[in-house]
């Protein structure tokens, strides 16, 4: 067997050694249940009190979702301003200029959202104060939003008839304690051993081999990569995110950083099942995921390592697969490995370029970002299958004639209403940004903005359309990642992106938190013969044929424009 | 609702300190005990730095040999691909004129012996490594070049040739600058 694809199928390996007792543990310790990291119990105390908050406070899940919301406000509020400002700031040694207000406006918007997509270049478009102070804090705090939300959801299930739903802050507070910040702490010092820098020092410039002067970019990068990872954020320090050889030096730190982006996801799936006391629907939810993983890992391999048709016809050897955008260290596999997961996962950090990928390859990562729910983000990934597992339970009640029942709580029509709603809210805003998107450079091509509608694609035809299409599901789905041929820094896109930002994240962690709440404070009814268990393999089945159904629907005719068409148009 | 919002200031201060400044500063101190002391490793030749080991650089004297096409012209400072899609005809055009500059300075070589990661632009622009095979097929211009033997200049290819992963995982590379390097002090 080659050595690329063993690389893979060994990363996948530790991270499901590390994802499934993890899982474990987070349940336990979201229950307050005794764990090894309770030592830490005295820093969180000295949190609470610093901040005023009282963790033993309980609270319903509308109370949970304004301390989300309010929180989240305040950093959106603070974000936008630092960044504005960044160049009257300290610990500026490049010199970079502050960003513009509507750059601003969709940076911080999309690290709020847990999405980075990264509008700026971290080169000239950040300062070493705004990476920390806004960009790594905002990925701590928003991957740290997402397990609360979860684990809120968690709670509802775990009793049988409740309101008290736990302390959002203390969920908050220990998704970093006991798990973001240690786990950071060991992967940033991995990473600079193997190369990522750390120190603050700015710019250093050389003279090269060949005798040119060379300014290089540094920076205290390794800290930021650790969390960026784990918390399936994304936005990389550099411009061109892992694919930067200071970001992700070597195969050994390639291997790293995809297994820091899926153990959070994975864990959350087991820590949900311990949690609720129900082992099975855990592991009945990971294979369905996973199968679902699979169906876009094993093609996207497939398309990359089989080279670029294109070049092959000009008689160029493609011993391992098509090189365009891509880096010697990873090589095509471990990069289709990646595309997989970051897509499938909310991250949207790259370690090859998405744009120059295979038509085929570009469609699996927009069916990934368009399903959103294989795994996904942190936290966000379980709440999202939450949506599709209720749609699943009311439409299967209806097949059989039963009343739609979900761990013993009915499922009535105002919980599959605010389902429905969420479930379509996302190919809605995908597909009408990108309308407006494709509306507007075909009908207002000279358009006198900063960038002309008409230069915004990096690429004609199809593949053109493939990049507005693909910015509008990586921001809906708060993923990140680009194709980033698309000229994406200016006002339209930074604006209806920052729109999309929000209502892709707030609503699909508002909606399932209500149901869960809503379902909670119902009346318990015991299983009986009658009961649709949704433990079982066929109910698993059942949730797949949904988001299968859903995303084929909606998103077909999109895909047959872009990375279809394409397709055909390079086999014939 | 307005205690809310002073828990949430309040907080976001606290881990501000904890996130933004002791984190980060703990990195940068376990940095210090990093080869490069975390601020990158430099390659130095005759007591001068001439560059950094995982920053790609340009190369184009025929005594050299070549690295990646970039598409920022390896600017570490402002990394980038082309992000050029696979059905870009002025793309194609590019790849297929970089294969024709290759057979030009290498008449040797037939098309098919030409690997992809040398006629394709990089992800980062910033590269460091070729493949295997693309180092192979320079060694007969660069001995040439040099007044060097093909089989000096193998062996050195062979030198800087590292494999994968623990002998097992992912592609083996060359990293171009340190072999450069070690050419230029073959030669003294």
């Amino acid at each position: 067997m080659n050595t690329e694809l063993l690389g893979i199928i060994f990363t996948y390996a530790i991270t499901l050694l590390i994802g499934i007792p993890l899982g474990i543990y987070l349940a336990k310790m979201f229950a307050g249940e005794k764990v090894w990291t309770d030592f830490l119990k005295p820093i969180e105390k000295g949190i609470y009190k610093l901040s005023g908050i009282n963790p033993d406070e309980s609270m319903n899940w509308k109370q949970h979702m304004k301390a989300l919301l309010t929180i989240n406000m305040v950093w959106l509020v603070y974000g936008f301003f630092a960044l504005m400002f960044q160049d009257k700031l300290p610990l500026n040694p490049d010199g970079n200029a502050g960003q513009s207000a509507d750059l601003a406006f969709n940076s911080v918007i999309s690290f709020v959202v847990n999405c980075n997509l990264q509008h700026y270049s971290g080169e000239s478009g950040a300062t070493y104060f705004t990476q920390h102070f806004v960009f790594m804090f905002l990925q701590f705090v928003s991957a740290a939003t997402g397990i609360a939300a979860a684990v809120v959801l968690f709670k509802a299930f775990r009793d049988k008839t409740t309101t008290n739903l736990g302390n959002f802050w203390v969920f908050f507070v220990r998704s970093i304690t006991r798990l973001l910040l240690p786990l950071s702490v060991v992967m940033a010092i991995v990473l600079a051993f193997n190369g990522t820098t750390t120190s603050y020092e700015g710019k250093d410039q050389f003279i090269s081999l060949q005798g040119d002067t060379v300014h290089v970019s540094r920076g205290p990068a390794a800290g930021f990569v650790a969390i960026k990872h784990l918390g399936t954020n994304g936005g990389g320090w550099f411009g061109v995110n892992s694919t930067h050889p200071i970001e992700n030096p070597n195969y050994l730190t390639n291997m790293v950083e995809a297994i820091s982006q899926v153990i959070i996801p994975i864990a959350m799936i087991f820590a949900f099942g311990y949690f609720i006391r129900r082992k099975k629907m855990a592991w009945v939810i990971f294979g369905i995921m996973t199968l679902g993983m699979m169906l876009l890992l094993v093609p996207t391999i497939i398309s990359e390592t089989g080279g670029s048709p294109a070049i092959a016809k000009m008689g160029i050897s493609q011993l391992t697969g098509a090189m365009e955008g891509k880096e010697v260290r990873f090589g095509p596999t471990a990069s289709a490995y990646w595309s997989t997961i970051t897509t499938i996962i909310s991250t949207g950090s790259v370690n090859a370029m998405h744009d120059s990928t295979m038509p085929l390859t570009g469609m699996y990562q927009l069916i990934a970002m368009m399903m959103n729910c294989f795994y996904g983000g942190c936290g966000v990934g379980i709440l999202n299958y939450f949506i599709f597992i209720i749609i699943a339970v009311f439409i299967s009640g209806l097949m059989v004639g039963r009343t739609p029942e979900f761990l013993g709580h009915k499922v009535e029509a105002r919980e599959v209403k605010i389902a429905s709603i969420i479930a379509l809210l996302h190919p809605f805003i995908i597909l009408v940004g990108t309308a407006l998107a494709a509306y507007t450079i075909t009908y207002f091509p000279g358009a006198d903005w900063v960038v002309k509608p008409s230069s915004w694609l990096n690429n004609p035809g199809f593949h053109g359309f493939s990049e507005m299409l693909y910015e509008n599901t990586s921001a809906a789905a708060n993923n990140g990642s680009g194709f980033e041929g698309l000229g994406d820094n200016n006002t339209f896109w930074n604006v209806l992106t920052g729109f999309v930002l929000i209502l892709g994240r707030f609503l699909p962690i508002i909606g399932p938190v209500a149901i869960a709440g809503l379902l909670a404070s119902k009346k318990y009814i015991p299983e009986s013969a009658g009961t649709l268990k949704t433990d079982t393999l066929t109910f698993g089945f059942m949730t797949f044929v949904v988001i299968v159904i859903i995303a084929a629907l909606a998103f077909f005719p999109a895909l047959t424009l872009g990375p279809l068409a394409e397709y055909f148009t390079l086999i014939k | 609702m307005k205690r809310y919002i002073i828990q949430s200031l309040r907080l976001t201060v606290v881990l501000m300190v904890l996130l933004c400044v002791i984190y980060p500063l703990a990195i940068a101190f376990a940095g210090k005990f990093t080869p490069g002391a975390g601020s990158g490793e430099k390659v130095i030749k005759n007591g001068k730095v001439v560059g950094y080991a995982l920053i790609g650089q340009s190369f184009t004297k025929p005594e050299y040999f070549w690295g990646r096409p970039s598409a920022v012209g390896y600017n570490a400072a402002g990394s980038g691909g082309s992000n050029k899609g696979p059905s870009n005809a002025d793309y194609l055009k590019e790849v297929s004129a970089r294969a024709d500059t290759l057979l030009k300075y290498h008449p040797y070589l037939k098309k098919s012996d030409i690997p992809a990661d040398l006629v394709t632009a990089s992800g980062s622009g910033l590269d460091p490594d070729i493949s295997e095979q693309g180092a192979i097929i320079q060694i007969k211009r660069v001995a040439k070049y040099r007044g060097l033997t093909d089989r000096a200049v193998a062996e050195l290819v062979v030198k800087n040739t590292e494999g994968p992963l623990w002998g097992m995982f992912g592609p083996s590379k060359v990293n171009v600058l340190k072999l450069n390097v070690a050419l230029d002090e073959l030669k003294k």
